[in-house]
């Protein structure tokens, strides 16, 4: 496959996204040969991720909610939560812990088809979930191997108070680094962080251009189920590194392209057909009918502007970047703003925002059950932002890679009334 | 006269509405969808233009001036009456078939000799009795065919069986495998045959009677008038299930959200909430004052609290479905059933048999755990705002609109509207020939050719009373 191929009809084989799998393979490789190279592995959870740490002192980052979510989109998931069952795991834990756990008794082969190598030291960011601390403790019992806590406080009052930022920089510095160190072999070198910082926020730019290209109408891009190819690398292992820099910027390039020629976004069928409907999307998507999901608003010439799950490993458009000056504030900061770790008055603000901003004519909830850190207070958001807004909300169920839990004929229907009700009531009313 | 269609295939049944150009309802047809939604399309649109046919009659009776105008009026109550039972006993001539079909199959011979002439004699007797069921003035609790074949099938079989040398349960059981034959065959009943042998029942005019066959001679020629004018279906719209399987094109299909929520309030034009409980889905939609959809829920995941809950009840009782509701309102307390799984339900249902309690009152029960889960939908899509309107199959249920009564006042305002509609089950097929009013006006007919040929003509050939396979407009707009 070549390079420099021009976009396709296949969001997936857009230059930038034929660079985001080299990338990924590059990274899996890497992670093949880490035993013999003698790096150490470190597990860590997507939002509150610390990855330009855990790069600049040597060692390799895996994480296993993405894991989870490729094993969902390469249709192996059900079969490893069945795995997990097996072993005790209830119907109503978190699917990706039981997918993590049912890809780890079946072998551990992670998506490039490569074994993914046993953690050095379990870095737990608790950044709003609770279920990653048993998650790990999981995996601890598994592995036997460290782990070490960041606690991250919860940004109940909406604010990041100067104590909580101390709060995490304290932990970062006397626990994680230290932790990090030991297993690596190396010390942090404090001016190679912030060289990776001043990377993440290149990239950071980059990435808020691609959101805000959505203003433009048609949009460009789709904030949701495209939005979560563009989230890849800054939300994996590339993090400040030049290949992200290189990715965003080339992801940019062609989304530019796309505004200047007045074209909407590619989707699983092709270029999206006239732009009727622009939505905002809150929750995690279905991985496990990925694109059938993306179908029932493409089909309906709904594009999805904005999204909250976009951002739960970095929020970076109210105007937060990795700041080199300041490393380990700055880590302490991303953390506290990671979208799981807001309020819910935090996250409607958010959304409200987000439908005003990008001029929505809608809002959808995906609510996952067994993700109780996202779909606690849905209901209440929806009511609320209606209040705010007068936008009307749309509210449909699914799960994120439990294939049990994907209702194709239900949530077709409800989508397809909501998207009906739209348009009555844009009309104002009937003949 | 010009008319527009709207059809809700809905996963128990099917229905359909035509309307005409003002917006009243001409006619109503009702099927079991029975995951054959071509046939049923086809069925339920039959139906309802037979009942289109009869209402038109209904309303040239009334402007009738003239000689025979009013004999013609005389005769009307009764002759809705008998075009009914002339129905009746088409779709019951189709079931004698069946049945006796299903006894000559090889798999019956050790029971063929006692099953055979039991069931021919449970069937004679039922064609019998039909007249004194539909024109002896006793009404009726159902008009489906199901129920009130249902009903007089077993009430035979009981007397048939009496003794135990016919067993019950087999001859049960070949009603239970006929009726689906029966609801699954397409009909084309032409509309004149059957006013000539309602007329023959009712106003005969062949006797000794100078005067009966003055009036006869009066009264047929203004009936077969109005019989036949031309119904020309110029728009359709399909909304339900089933609306994907069949090939209207995209613009002609509504989400039922939309439609049972406008029909809701072109009945009831107050309508602020609606809720719909049908077949398999529990609708909690809300409304604007145009009638337009602000916020909805759906059931999502399990499908207790919804129709096929009564039905599965029903079942396990060996009851008819629409029988549920008056025996469960003779309850004079109500058992706690905290089971909120259909089948969970069924076993404490079981359980509390058991345990000596009185049916009546574990009916209750059941319908109040029903209810609670629809108030739990309710809650979720913002509540219920005045006036309440409730419609679906299971609005005609008295304990499940008592409950909810008792419910909305609970927890909710004692001033809330409840209102509930005698043809409550036809609002989303309502609502989808409101959207297609609305092409009409627009200029935008969207009716498809063979549809609006077949079912706009008076079938001529074969004569009434006889069915044919199972062939019909949809069915060749695909295959072609």
């Amino acid at each position: 496959m070549s390079t420099s191929r021009t976009p396709t009809l296949d969001p997936a084989k857009d230059r930038s996204q034929v660079r985001q799998k080299r990338m990924i393979a590059e990274h899996f490789e890497r992670l093949a040969r880490a035993k013999e190279e003698g790096r150490a592995v470190v597990y860590t959870f997507v939002p509150g991720n610390l990855t330009e740490l855990i790069g600049a002192v040597g060692t390799l980052p895996v994480l296993p909610e993405i894991n989870a979510l490729q094993s969902g989109m390469r249709g192996r998931s059900g079969a490893y939560i069945t795995e997990a069952e097996k072993s005790g795991h209830s119907e109503d834990v978190c699917t990706y812990v039981k997918c993590d756990i049912g890809m780890l008794r079946s072998g551990n082969i992670g998506p490039t088809g490569t074994k993914i190598p046993e953690p050095d030291l379990l870095l737990l960011s608790y950044t709003g979930c609770f279920t990653f601390m048993k998650w790990f403790e999981l995996l601890r019992e598994q592995y036997k191997c460290p782990v070490v806590m960041l606690h991250v406080p919860y940004q109940a009052d909406g604010v990041i108070t100067p104590e909580m930022r101390q709060y995490v920089v304290r932990q970062l510095r006397d626990k994680v680094v230290p932790a990090l160190e030991k297993v690596s072999g190396r010390r942090l070198d404090l001016d190679e962080l912030s060289q990776r910082l001043a990377l993440s926020a290149r990239a950071e730019d980059d990435l808020v251009a691609v959101w805000e290209s959505a203003r433009h109408r048609p949009s460009p891009i789709d904030g949701y189920f495209g939005g979560v190819y563009y989230i890849g690398p800054i939300f994996s292992a590339f993090r400040g590194t030049e290949d992200a820099v290189a990715y965003y910027r080339e992801l940019r390039e062609e989304i530019e392209a796309r505004v200047a020629a007045g074209e909407g976004p590619l989707c699983p069928d092709g270029p999206l057909g006239p732009e009727r409907y622009r939505l905002v999307v809150e929750g995690p998507p279905n991985w496990t009918s990925f694109n059938d999901f993306w179908r029932m608003f493409s089909r309906e010439g709904a594009v999805v502007v904005a999204s909250t799950y976009t951002r739960v490993g970095g929020l970076y458009d109210t105007g937060f970047r990795h700041d080199p000056a300041h490393p380990l504030e700055s880590l302490a900061d991303y953390c506290l703003g990671c979208y799981t770790n807001l309020s819910l008055p935090k996250r409607v603000e958010l959304l409200e925002r987000y439908i005003r901003d990008y001029q929505a004519d809608g809002f959808m909830i995906n609510s996952v059950k067994s993700c109780n850190s996202f779909s606690a207070g849905q209901l209440l958001m929806l009511r609320e932002l209606e209040k705010r807004t007068g936008v009307p909300g749309g509210f449909i169920e699914s799960d994120l890679v439990d294939p049990r839990y994907f209702g194709k004929a239900n949530i077709e229907n409800r989508i397809q009334s909501y998207l009906q009700m739209l348009e009555a009531r844009r009309q104002g009313g009937y003949a | 006269m010009k008319c527009v269609v709207g059809i809700d295939l809905g996963s128990t049944t099917t229905k359909a509405v035509l309307m005409d150009e003002r917006g009243t309802i001409l006619g109503q047809g009702i099927t079991n969808s029975r995951s054959n939604y071509e046939v049923a399309c086809a069925v339920a649109h039959e139906e309802a233009v037979l009942a289109a046919r009869r209402s038109l009659l209904d309303r040239t009776i009334e402007s009738l001036d003239g000689p025979g105008a009013d004999e013609a009026r005389a005769v009307r109550p009764r002759l809705r009456e008998a075009l009914r039972l002339e129905l009746y006993l088409e779709e019951l001539d189709e079931l004698s078939d069946a049945v006796l079909r299903h006894v000559s199959h090889p798999a019956m011979a050790p029971h063929r000799a006692v099953l055979e002439p039991a069931a021919r004699e449970v069937l004679d007797g039922m064609a019998r009795s039909a007249p004194e069921l539909f024109l002896g003035g006793g009404g009726r609790r159902s008009d489906f065919f199901r129920d009130v074949a249902g009903a007089a099938f077993m009430a035979g079989a009981e007397r048939v069986c009496e003794g135990g040398r016919v067993p019950f349960d087999r001859l049960a059981g070949l009603f239970d495998r006929a009726i689906l034959d029966v609801e699954v065959r397409f009909r084309r009943p032409a509309f004149a045959p059957l006013l000539t042998r309602a007329l023959d029942r009712i106003v005969p005019g062949n006797g000794d009677d100078r005067g009966d066959r003055a009036a006869r001679g009066r009264v047929e020629p203004l009936l077969r008038a109005a019989a036949d004018h031309p119904l020309d279906e110029v728009a359709f719209v399909g909304t339900g299930y089933g609306r994907q399987t069949l090939p209207f094109p995209k613009e002609a299909v509504k989400s039922e959200i939309l439609c049972h929520g406008r029909g809701a309030h072109d009945s009831f034009p107050d309508t602020r909430t609606v809720l719909d409980i049908g077949g398999q889905d529990t609708k909690a939609i809300q409304v604007d004052e145009h009638g337009v959809v602000t916020s909805f829920q759906m059931n999502d995941r399990c499908a207790a609290g919804c129709g096929r809950y009564l039905g599965y009840i029903a079942d396990e009782l060996n009851l008819g479905l629409h029988e549920l509701g008056p025996l469960a309102m003779q309850a004079r307390r109500m058992v706690r059933v905290n089971s909120t799984c259909t089948v969970f339900a069924g076993a404490e249902l079981r359980d509390r048999l058991a345990l000596g309690q009185n049916r009546a009152d574990i009916l209750a029960g059941l319908h109040r755990a029903m209810m609670l889960r629809a108030m739990s939908l309710l809650a979720r899509s913002g509540g219920i705002s005045n006036a309440f309107t409730f419609t679906g199959g299971v609005c005609k249920n008295p304990m499940a609109t008592r409950i909810l009564e008792t419910l909305v006042r609970e927890h909710y305002d004692a001033g809330i509207t409840l209102n509930t509609h005698a043809d409550s089950i036809y609002m989303g097929a309502r609502g989808a020939a409101l959207f297609a009013l609305d092409d009409l006006r627009a200029g935008r007919p969207g009716i498809l050719p063979n549809f609006g040929r077949a079912a706009s003509q008076p079938a001529e050939d074969p004569p009434c009373g006889r069915s044919e396979p199972a062939t019909h407009p949809f069915g060749r707009e695909v295959d072609d």
